[in-house]
């Protein structure tokens, strides 16, 4: 089976920086994959390579089973929703959601009708009139991504396309996104520093920190078994555990990650346990994150609301289920 | 603990003026800041607004005045007299002769100029801006009389470019050029071709400094987008490039147009004996004493720009703005 995109050791250099360093990826055709990683980790760099904005320095990259190496984007059967959406500010809505099909010299009616039914499949219907300015961030946004969809691309490219909008906007289109993903079939490649985003859109994901993957796989499996301190750390802010720590309870010396959300809090006389002391309680609406100071080792717990919580400075014990503590591949 | 700290600072929540007149201004601007709008205003809006709309209108209208033409005096009652004498055969052909040129240093100028401001706008960084602008600006430092006859003695028979055409074995060329009509001459620095190629060596810094600001302000992600959408660079020169820079060529096309109709000295020092509008207002005015006719002819180059300007706003060339 082709893949949609498949990266062989690609590297893209900017003179000493690495951005990209010897990437192996493989995107399969119709799957969501997102690129999860912080700013500089080489995520959108590797947007750029598969957009052909950028040119790899070493390295192959092939869409479809096409070699793509000094291809030039306009020949490319793949659209990009920008970040900052870059819409033409001197067209209106409607010629800009037809400009891909403007340029590939489609009659004017024909065009028209196609950007009107891509309008309507973004939820903007007989928005055709106006100037993208005229439009709040979030219907832009649906712009952007009806001028990239009216092309019908192979891949999709998205770059932190909800980065602008505010919480409750990006949850309603992580949701149509993902549903519009699934209906049309078409390759999604999103971008993001968003391990939420991540995890709750992406058929798969993978990790990047400075210009390496760091791991690729399931939401699930990049969640509960991540494969270094990095991972455990960015994605969902995992307790990272030192070799010494792991040693006591799996009794391997290996680093351990433990979900922040798996530790239990125990009143001190509750008996066996990590004994801990409490430095600080956040209040986040549904659960409160605790900050705890295992004996120097820092550590974070989740409780639910309604639980009763410690005072701050109180003396607690902390227990886990054995299962619950993963063992990280990174050797100690 | 730092905020108990920051708790004991004694200053009051209020603080005191700083007292005396200059405090006192400080607060009044503060509390009405239109007044300082106005102060500030005042000066510049009655410098344009009476000595120099006031002298343009007053020399608006002398063209409503006629010469006597055997007395020599002018007639200061109102009459279209004069403006009727702009439509004599060996005026108009003054006209069509500067509009013509205006156009042609216009287009020039912006097809020049689009490559220059587009290096410095989008890949020019730090020093190379800065060599950029000097290099723009450096012809102006320089006197402008200076310059027209260095491009003399450049373009002249015995000068630079006819000495390296002849190394080129290239002088057939210009021989065939200098032999067509009305373009052609003795030498380059008799003829049209010569007025119009210092017009726009003079004119350009004008035209590459609007052009590389409205350039500068096109995002670079938009050609990325264009491109990504399928264009090749070509259509997105013409779609996307050309429309966002319209504004800056428009703005630069107002210096360069208008600046080539009212200039005198350029076509007197290189070019034919045949007049341009400001060297006719010159003479008019000057030798011949014909105040209301010089001043009619000043207000050609006001309606023609007039009419360009709004030509091009019909042309939506301010839409981008």
């Amino acid at each position: 089976m082709t893949t949609a995109v498949s990266f062989k050791q690609v590297s893209r250099h900017f003179g000493s920086v690495r951005a990209v360093d010897a990437v192996d990826l493989d995107i399969a055709p119709g799957e969501f994959f997102a690129m999860l990683g912080p700013s500089g980790s080489g995520k959108t760099t590797c947007l750029r390579l598969i957009a052909g904005f950028e040119q790899p320095t070493a390295g192959s990259i092939s869409i479809f089973g096409e070699r793509a190496e000094g291809v030039p984007p306009y020949r490319r059967n793949v659209n990009t929703v920008f970040q900052d959406y870059a819409l033409f500010p001197h067209l209106n809505v409607l010629d800009n959601v037809a400009y891909g099909l403007m340029v590939k010299r489609v009659g004017k009616a024909e065009r028209h009708k196609a950007a009107e039914e891509a309008l309507s499949l973004v939820r903007l219907p007989g928005y055709g009139a106006r100037r993208p300015g005229q439009l709040s961030g979030g219907q832009r946004q649906r712009v952007a991504l009806a001028r990239a969809l009216v092309n019908q691309p192979k891949v999709l490219l998205l770059d932190e396309p909800l980065g602008a909008l505010d919480l409750k906007l990006r949850e309603n289109m992580q949701e149509e996104l993902k549903s519009l993903q699934k209906a049309l079939g078409i390759t999604f490649v999103f971008v993001t520093h968003d391990q939420g985003e991540a995890l709750s859109m992406a058929d798969r994901v993978a990790v990047f920190n400075d210009g390496k993957i760091m791991q690729i796989g399931t939401p699930e499996d990049i969640y509960q078994r991540p494969s270094t301190r990095f991972v455990a750390d960015f994605v969902g802010s995992s307790n990272v555990l030192p070799p010494d720590f792991v040693q006591r309870y799996s009794g391997q010396r290996r680093w351990g990650s433990l979900r922040p959300e798996s530790i239990r809090v125990g009143r001190a006389a509750s008996g066996e346990g990590v004994a801990a002391r409490v430095v600080s309680t956040n209040y986040l609406g549904a659960t409160t994150r605790l900050a705890l100071d295992a004996d120097g080792l820092k550590l974070h717990a989740i409780v639910p609301a309604g639980t009763a919580l410690p005072a701050e400075g109180e003396a607690v014990v902390l227990t886990f289920n054995r299962e619950s503590l993963h063992l990280m591949d990174e050797p100690a | 603990m730092t905020s108990a700290a920051l708790n004991t600072n004694p200053a009051p929540a209020i603080l005191p003026g700083s007292g005396g007149m200059r405090g006192a201004l400080s607060d009044l601007f503060w509390r009405r800041p239109q007044l300082l709008l106005l102060l500030m205003l005042a000066p510049p809006v009655l410098w344009l607004g009476i000595v120099y709309i006031g002298s343009l209108f007053a020399l608006l209208a002398q063209s409503f005045f006629s010469i006597d033409e055997f007395s020599g005096l002018i007639d200061r009652q109102f009459t279209l007299k004069t403006y009727g004498d702009l439509f004599q055969a060996a005026n108009l052909d003054i006209i069509l002769r500067t509009v013509t040129m205006a156009a042609l240093v216009t287009i020039a100028s912006a097809i020049v100029a689009f490559p220059i401001a587009y290096y410095a706008a989008r890949y020019a960084r730090g020093r190379w801006k800065a060599l950029f602008y000097l290099g723009v600006m450096l012809p102006l430092w320089s006197s402008y009389l200076v310059k027209i006859y260095a491009w003399k003695l450049i373009l002249a028979k015995e000068g630079i470019l006819t000495w390296l055409l002849a190394k080129l074995h290239l002088l057939w060329l210009l021989d065939a050029w200098l032999s067509l009509p009305v373009v052609g001459g003795n030498s380059l620095s008799v003829s049209f071709t010569g007025t119009f190629i210092v017009f726009v060596y003079v004119w350009l810094p004008f035209m590459i400094l609007p052009v590389q600001a409205a350039l500068e302000r096109v995002p670079g992600n938009l050609v990325e987008a264009s491109s990504d959408l399928g264009a090749s660079p070509g259509q997105t020169f013409r779609n996307v490039l050309f429309p966002l820079a319209m504004p800056g060529i428009v703005a630069g096309s107002i210096f360069t147009f208008s600046l080539t109709l009212g200039d005198y000295i350029i076509p007197q020092i290189i070019g034919t004996s045949r007049l341009f509008i400001g060297q006719a207002v010159y003479s008019q005015q000057g030798t011949a004493g014909n105040i209301p006719l010089a001043a009619a002819f000043t207000v050609v180059p006001i309606i023609i720009m007039g009419f360009y300007l709004w030509g091009a706003k019909r042309m939506g060339a301010f839409d981008a703005l």
